[in-house]
């Protein structure tokens, strides 16, 4: 070999060399997140899917629209089956949202164990605290997002299409701009979205931990230990603080009663999801930490096979 | 500084020991075949070797601890289980830009031609494809990753022939264009004996041959013999012995070849046979063929 071909071939490795040790984590990251994504598209599809059965529904019912805005439009009549889909389309949204926040975190840390694909996961340079970094990051910022954009496009299209059947029948258009209506619907979800997320955030902690531990039945590891600490509570102590501490973690948001309007004063013990000084809320982000952790732990020390 | 460097190592699973006190050195540039029945304890190794499993003793993968630094050792480490780990739902396209989202030294031009020279689709999924193909795409994204430490734990379980060939001649190829060290187990010896540099017998936990190619070459001799000079060859002492078309083929663990010449053909035995040889039951205790 010449001394010309010897330093053409040496080239390359003087470029390994400058090669950087690691990409920025957040590139990393950002890319973890796509890939939960891509294995997981019921996190959008879902969410779209139910939005647009609901829009189907309001399409067929829009026969009615008319007479519905005659007697919204009428002073002291009632306004409730005016504004009643938006906050139908809204509460579908979210719940069908949880729900598939729920089901995610329930798999996130098992399906990549019972199908072995997490020895490629493990075979590239990215943490497990990336990784579980990056999966809980789906049901506490993407979803929130996801309904967030998808109940805003279809109340504006539900609002668009109530505008052109009011104005086509000739009608005044006037109730359809009240800020009880649009703005309304979106402001309240905006508001309640990132505090219903962190409320939630225990649940889909401890779902990931059970995730990642549970070699089969993750469901089952998932919803047994709580119930099974009321049950003997019930059984020794005859009171019910667990059974209701759960309850109020299940359920919590979905008890405040102040979706329209609402008195002031609202705690999270009824859940009002926009009272951040709540204590319940920061107890259970600590849980949640401490979850996520444990997740990532067991991620990191379980031996993949 | 050597790539792997394991002094003692030791894993145990509750009662079962699947390493028993390994003692290994892996010099850079090295093709390594680690071979062993099943349960010897060769995808133990690996995956220690790999820091997916925490272990008793010492191990060092490229200067790092590996179980400590999994994350950071791997980016200069390609690993393949073996073809079934690729999760199915995952497109090819998709296993392009995550790599190349995620691989400090994953070379997406590289991973590409590579692609081009197959039938793959960049639109395809996993599960769409045939396991040869899934051992290809995997292949591609590992080869295109500049690593210095190439770990392969039956690379080509359950794919034909021809694939397995292919498989070979494609890893035979880029190890040429670069510096790298390679670790291979597998069930498949023939298959590999032409491309290793070292050898290593793993039985139940426990290293029972750990040499060059060329040690091998120089110390083990396989002689076929007739039927009249069987006593004279097995009074020196054969390690193995086995029947074929009436003649009896021996092995022979460092004993001069000119000796054994007088006896009959001598040849290197197959790294096979002498696995065989070396793992199978006892010679008295082997049937005639």
């Amino acid at each position: 070999m010449t001394a010309e071909a010897e330093l053409a071939r040496e080239e390359p490795r003087a470029a390994d060399i400058a090669a950087p040790a690691a990409l920025p984590w957040l590139r990393v990251f950002y890319w973890s997140v796509r890939r939960e994504l891509w294995e997981h598209a019921a996190v959008y599809v879902a969410p779209l899917a139910v939005a647009a059965i609901a829009l189907i529904g309001f399409g067929i019912g829009a026969f009615s629209l008319p007479d519905i805005v005659l007697a919204a439009a009428t002073p002291g009549k009632e306004r409730g089956l005016l504004f009643a889909p938006y906050e139908f389309v809204a509460f579908v949204g979210l719940v069908t949202s949880l729900l598939v926040a729920v089901f995610y975190s329930l798999g996130a840390l098992q399906n990549e164990r019972r199908d072995r694909s997490i020895l490629f996961w493990k075979s590239l340079p990215v943490s497990d605290l990336t990784t579980v970094l990056s999966k809980a990051t789906i049901p506490l910022v993407v979803q929130p997002l996801v309904t967030l954009a998808v109940v805003v496009v279809a109340t504006a299209v539900m609002w668009a299409l109530s505008m052109l059947i009011v104005l086509a029948n000739g009608l005044d258009a006037r109730v359809l701009l009240s800020e009880d209506l649009i703005p309304f619907v979106w402001r309240t979800l905006a508001e309640g979205l990132p505090g219903i997320a962190l409320w939630y955030a225990p649940l889909y902690g401890w779902l990931m931990l059970v995730s990642a531990w549970a070699r089969r039945v993750a469901f089952l590891w998932a919803i047994a230990p709580p119930l099974l600490v009321a049950f003997v509570e019930a059984l020794a102590f005859h009171t019910s603080f667990v059974w209701r501490w759960l309850l109020l973690r299940m359920f919590g948001p979905f008890a405040f009663q102040g979706m329209r309007g609402g008195q002031p004063g609202h705690h999270w013990a009824n859940g009002d999801p926009t009272d951040w000084a709540s204590p319940h809320l920061w107890i259970g982000v600590m849980l949640a930490v401490a979850f996520f952790a444990g997740a990532a732990w067991l991620r990191r020390s379980r031996e993949p096979t | 500084m050597a790539c792997i460097e394991a002094r003692g190592l030791r894993k145990a699973y509750g009662a079962t020991v699947a390493l028993a006190g390994v003692d290994l050195t892996v010099e850079q540039g090295r093709i390594v075949g680690l071979i062993g029945p099943n349960g010897a304890g060769k995808s133990t190794a690996l995956q220690a070797i790999l820091g997916l499993i925490p272990h008793e003793g010492a191990l060092t993968v490229l200067g790092r601890n590996a179980w400590a630094e999994r994350d950071r050792l791997m980016a200069e480490v390609a690993f393949i289980a073996d073809v079934a780990v690729l999760p199915r739902w995952l497109k090819v396209s998709q296993a392009l830009d995550y790599m190349a989202g995620v691989h400090p030294r994953f070379d997406r031009a590289a991973a590409e031609r590579f692609l081009d020279r197959t039938t793959i689709k960049r639109a395809s999924r996993v599960r769409e494809l045939s396991k040869g193909m899934v051992a290809q795409l995997h292949l591609a994204l590992v080869m295109a990753v500049d690593a210095r430490l190439l770990v392969l734990d039956e690379p080509t379980l359950g794919l034909d022939l021809v694939y397995r060939k292919q498989f070979y001649d494609s890893l035979l190829n880029d190890y040429f264009e670069h510096d790298r060290t390679i670790v291979i187990s597998t069930h498949q010896v023939e298959e590999i004996q032409h491309i290793l540099t070292d050898v290593v017998f793993l039985d139940r936990g426990r290293i029972v041959l750990d040499c060059s190619m060329e040690a091998f070459e120089a110390r083990y001799l396989e002689v076929m013999v007739g039927p009249d000079q069987l006593a004279a060859a097995r009074a020196l002492g054969p390690i193995h012995e086995r029947r074929v078309f009436g003649r009896g083929l021996l092995i022979f663990d460092g004993v001069p070849r000119e000796q054994l010449a007088a006896l009959g053909e001598v040849r290197t035995p197959s790294l096979a046979d002498l696995f065989v040889a070396m793992m199978g039951p006892a010679p008295s205790a082997e049937a005639a063929a």
